[in-house]
């Protein structure tokens, strides 16, 4: 491990405490390279190994298809099909990400101004939490003017209680000393928001947002599986169903490919903003120096 | 503060019948066994716990409407408690962004502050950068910022090291020397406040009370020499035995 000491300059009035540097934990280029590769080669050698059972065993494409039937298949035919029901999916789910996180913040910022609230609204998020989205969905879609707002409405009830519940916890669990300052200075409740329980509250939102990104895409899916669309305006679910209805495997494959692709792309995304936004103070973000 | 009480919710009498004049500039110790509302009276002095009975007068301040005298208390607690999203300079900047100061016009005030407490070059790091004496210094900045006529200090070196403790005590005592601040400091350990101090109050336990109100008048500059001399130690003596003394009266507090 090496660390790289950039030396801070000495006063002499500045005590014995400020000569100690600034250290900034730095990875070696080797390791980072090593990062990127170990994955992508664990992910090779699985394909490989699929691909030579295929050929190995000749299992017919209509059973099991290897790898590059699904490629070509995605790539020739079902690109066309596949595409728009996946920008279907992924309207829904940021739709629904984003009500959730609006909704999530804005209640647990209500939820905790005071315990009468909070008794009274949290139960309510907890029934509608432990309830089976497959058993709501139906229900949802008499009461909605179209299947898309049923979906995103499933969708957003599933990814909406993490992000509530971090929320509360994060803005309860600011150091008191810290709100006692507050106090001292006069700050109005506003400020006391917007300055400190907002700001101490980001890693816990953070957590949230991981969640319930990952987990508004999933309730996207099976919402639209037992709600049951068809033809136009139709989601990858309903296009992973009716592969299946045709015995079209490689179709039924890469519908799923695209699946786990966006979902490990939002869980991407979701964990490059949670960097960006603590990297440089939470220690959740900070590599240990030892 | 005079004739303050304080009743804990759970029956505790944390504070009885506690009186204290305190003078503009003065440099006060408050000492004691744990347990015996040292920090309680404290935080009623600076409006954080509300007494039960007697009140606290400020004659040389304009208060406001929750009777403190806002802006003019600093408030130095045991942790540094700086806002860990923030920069140094965010964290000094805190209690003028509550006043209403805009940032370009605190930002010489800041710098001041933190040039003050040896901290400048130190403006723009997080507080996970620097060591615990270094938060420390941060703390006492923000304090200061407002240029407080009293500072208020809760065992605010108690756990530093001894090395890093001693030059915080110097600090503190040249800026209390160059601000004319008021300064209440408390800590249980006699060496830091006899060697701080003009004025040493001895507090007892259960119920908390002054227990002995002792002035500290040396002819030394307090520095090493200070630290190593006949005096400082026949002090120290002293003010040991009257805290033995406190502490037996108040039922073998521990």
């Amino acid at each position: 491990m090496t660390l790289v000491s950039s030396s801070a300059p000495a006063r002499d009035d500045s005590g014995t405490d400020a000569q100690v540097a600034v250290l900034v934990p730095r990875t070696p280029t080797s390791e980072k390279v090593l990062r990127i590769v170990i994955p992508v080669l664990t992910v090779v050698v699985v394909v490989a190994a699929w691909q030579i059972i295929i050929w190995a065993n000749n299992i017919p494409k209509y059973i099991l298809p290897g790898p590059w039937d699904v490629v070509t298949s995605f790539f020739g035919p079902d690109w066309p099909i596949l595409l728009p029901a996946l920008w279907v999916t992924l309207q829904i789910t940021f739709m629904a990400l984003v009500l959730a996180l609006v909704g999530g913040v804005v209640i647990a910022v209500i939820l905790v101004q005071s315990r009468w609230i909070e008794l009274a609204i949290y139960p309510l998020a907890v029934i509608l939490q432990v309830t089976p989205i497959v058993a709501i969905a139906p229900l949802l879609l008499i009461y909605t003017p179209s299947t898309q707002v049923a979906l995103m409405i499933c969708a957003f009830l599933v990814a909406f209680f993490p992000i509530l519940s971090n929320m509360v916890q994060g803005l309860k669990s600011v150091d008191h000393n810290l709100l006692n300052l507050f106090d001292l200075y006069g700050a109005s409740r506003w400020e006391q928001l917007i300055y400190l329980k907002l700001p101490a509250a980001q890693p816990y939102f953070m957590v949230g947002l991981r969640i319930g990104g990952g987990l508004s895409l999933i309730a996207a899916v099976v919402a639209e599986f037992s709600a049951g669309s068809s033809g136009a305006g139709s989601g990858l679910a309903f296009r992973l169903l009716e592969a299946g209805y045709r015995l079209n495997m490689p179709r039924m494959f890469a519908a799923l490919l695209l699946l786990s692709l966006t979902g490990v792309a939002i869980f991407g995304a979701t964990s490059l903003v949670s960097w960006l936004a603590l990297h440089r103070w939470h220690e959740s973000a900070i590599r240990r120096e030892n | 503060m005079s004739h303050v009480s304080k009743v804990f919710s759970n029956g505790t009498l944390a504070l009885s019948d506690m009186s204290l004049t305190v003078g503009r500039g003065e440099f006060i110790s408050l000492l004691g066994p744990s347990g015996c509302g040292k920090s309680t009276a404290l935080r009623i002095m600076s409006g954080l716990g509300g007494a039960s009975s007697g009140q606290v007068d400020w004659p040389s301040s304009k208060i406001n409407s929750k009777g403190l005298p806002e802006g003019d208390i600093g408030f130095v607690f045991q942790e540094p408690t700086l806002m860990p999203w923030q920069t140094v300079f965010g964290n000094v900047y805190l209690p003028l962004r509550l006043q209403g100061v805009g940032k370009a016009q605190a930002a010489d005030r800041i710098m001041t502050s933190l040039a003050e407490v040896g901290l400048a070059d130190f403006a723009h790091a997080y507080p996970r950068e620097l060591s615990g004496g270094m938060k420390m210094r941060v703390s006492i900045a923000r304090a200061l910022v407002t240029k407080p006529k009293l500072l208020l200090m809760d065992e605010p070196f108690a756990a530093l090291d001894e090395i890093t403790r001693q030059k915080l005590n110097d600090d503190v005592l040249r800026l209390w020397k160059n601000s004319g601040v008021t300064v209440i400091f408390v800590t249980h350990s006699v060496f830091e406040s006899v060697y701080l101090s003009n004025r040493i109050v001895v507090m007892r336990a259960r119920p908390g009370q002054v227990f002995s109100d002792m002035a500290i008048h040396t002819s030394y500059q307090r520095d090493a020499l200070y630290r190593a001399s006949e005096e400082y130690r026949s002090v120290c003596f002293d003010v040991s035995k009257a805290l033995q003394d406190a502490i037996q009266q108040g039922g073998g507090a521990h």
